[in-house]
């Protein structure tokens, strides 16, 4: 028997999908079963509490969550985010319920074993419950009280090798997708860059000072399987500087149909013969490819890595060789202005472990210390780009304005010249003038 | 600067204001301060660590505060 009624939570079951409710009854029904006698931390049937608690805020149309809190680890300012219910009579179970924000290891690699003591670490300090992984990618720990906060940051540090991750005005715990471990894609090793600047940047990760949020994610390929273009303050993409590499004899392959398109993927029904000019040819965004008397060219230099060619045709082509990154900057996804992509700052850049990513490292601190500098208390980078503009990137960065910056030809027709734009300055020699200009 | 001055600079502003507010931004620090904020956090760092401050975090964003000053902690039972 259940502790509270959730009538409204029990038709949520009642969908195809697999549901959250029915997870949460699954985990409070294992806690009151207790079949491992584990010493609960917190309140056995905490679970219960939070299903009753939904149910009254599905009942009232209201959350019955307080805003934020004090608790933390000592000298952290992130990876905790406290939670209090505001029905703790009723519900004591949930009356404290802190979330603890773990970083998730780069690439998201993880051994059973690990997630098996994770989960019993989990149960016996905290509700049980977990979201793996939520959109920063950290492992999420939801509902424990503020007791046991040291307790569990203990165990990581010192017996599961693992950090707590980002949260409020913080660098966020930065996210990449599986890389070269797994990817015949991936331009440069996403795995590397995400650890190392993660242990980099750990005053910025932990002690918050930023004016609000900041996210790095990384993309091994422009497929952007992490979506770090839409989602990350910066974002750092695989590229290549040279041609595409074309295997001619594969591509007449995929023509023939010795191979499938789109390495078997979207197999599911007969989508007839591969055709390469309606498949490839014709959807290419910028019109630079032809296939002519059985031979595929590629104008490179009009290629804005879509990508689509190589993932259609894997066999036949892959990315250049002359590998390394874009930087992109100020994306977002949240409520001031709406969602904003990511503009692209640095065309490409070499990703060098031998000094330590020196070039890319130089490129964050100078936005960071613009950012601290110049950011209104809440503003993303990306509003700061809107409302400075991207040109100020560019002088702060010290980055020359390219082509690859311009989005469409200018539609203002006022340029405003700064002094040391000008040769000369604005200084004239005004008898020199008058030889010439007559009054 | 140093910490002694940082320290009575900003608990003395924090606490002038404590009747209308008692969570802060890290730029209202570095303003009171007077200082870029990287130097502003190094100081501020120091006075989480001395316990002088304490963080406030929604989750998305971080605020300091005097150490038990605001309601919170002692309507969570957390002082």
């Amino acid at each position: 028997m259940a502790k509270h009624e959730t009538p409204l939570l029990d038709q949520l079951e009642s969908g195809p999908w697999p549901s959250f409710v029915s997870d949460m009854k699954q985990e409070a029904a294992a806690r009151a079963k207790n079949e491992k006698n584990v010493e609960y931390q917190i309140p056995q049937d905490v679970v219960e509490d939070l299903l009753g608690v939904l149910e009254l805020s599905y009942a009232d149309g209201t959350t019955h969550w307080k805003h934020g809190g004090i608790v933390g680890v000592f000298g952290y300012g992130g990876g905790v985010i406290g939670r209090y219910c505001d029905q703790p009579e009723t519900f004591p179970g949930v009356a404290h319920f802190h979330t603890m924000r773990v970083a998730q290891p780069a690439g998201k690699f993880y051994k059973t074993d690990y997630l098996k003591k994770l989960c019993d670490l989990w149960g016996f300090r905290g509700s049980g419950l977990t979201n793996m992984h939520g959109s920063t990618g950290d492992i999420i720990l939801l509902g424990t009280t503020t007791p046991q906060l040291e307790e569990i940051f203990y165990e990581l540090t010192h017996n599961f090798n693992q950090d707590l991750g980002g949260s409020g005005s913080n660098l966020r715990t930065p996210a990449d997708c599986i890389g070269q471990a797994r990817c015949e894609y991936a331009c440069y090793d996403t795995q590397d860059l995400c650890h190392t600047l993660t242990e980099e940047y750990q005053d910025e990760l932990h002690r918050p000072a930023f004016p609000y949020k900041f996210k790095f994610k990384f993309d091994g390929c422009p497929n952007c399987c992490v979506a770090s273009i839409a989602r990350s303050d910066m974002s750092f993409i695989g590229t290549w500087k040279d041609d595409i590499r074309i295997d001619q004899d594969a591509v007449k392959g995929y023509v023939n149909g010795d191979f499938p398109p789109n390495a078997g993927a979207h197999a599911g029904r007969d989508w007839g013969p591969f055709d390469i000019q309606k498949e490839v040819i014709d959807l290419c965004p910028t019109e630079c490819m032809r296939y002519e008397d059985g031979k595929l060219e590629i104008n490179n230099k009009e290629c804005t890595r879509c990508m689509h060619c190589i993932n259609v045709m894997p066999r036949a082509l892959r990315p250049g060789k002359e590998t390394g990154c874009s930087i992109l900057v100020g994306a977002k996804a949240p409520i001031l202005d709406g969602a904003q992509m990511g503009s692209l700052l640095v065309p490409f850049v070499e990703v060098n472990k031998e000094d330590g990513y020196a070039a890319i490292k130089e490129v964050i601190e100078a936005i960071w210390d613009w950012w601290m500098e110049e950011g209104k208390n809440r503003e993303r980078l990306g509003e700061l780009m809107k409302r400075q503009g991207f040109q100020r990137l560019l002088e702060v960065t010290g980055i020359k304005p390219v082509a690859q910056h311009v989005q469409e030809p200018r539609t203002n027709p006022y340029i405003f010249w700064k002094e040391d734009e000008v040769e000369g300055g604005w200084d004239r020699d005004i008898n020199e003038f008058r030889k010439t200009h007559l009054r | 600067m140093e910490l002694e001055e940082a320290k009575e600079k900003i608990v003395e502003v924090l606490t002038k204001k404590a009747k209308t507010k008692s969570k802060f931004y890290f730029n209202d620090l570095s303003k009171i301060l007077d200082l870029k904020p990287r130097e502003a956090k190094k100081l501020v760092t120091k006075l989480i660590e001395t316990e002088v401050l304490e963080y406030w975090s929604s989750g998305s964003t971080t605020m300091y505060g005097l150490k038990g000053m605001g309601k919170q902690a002692s309507a969570e039972h957390e002082d």
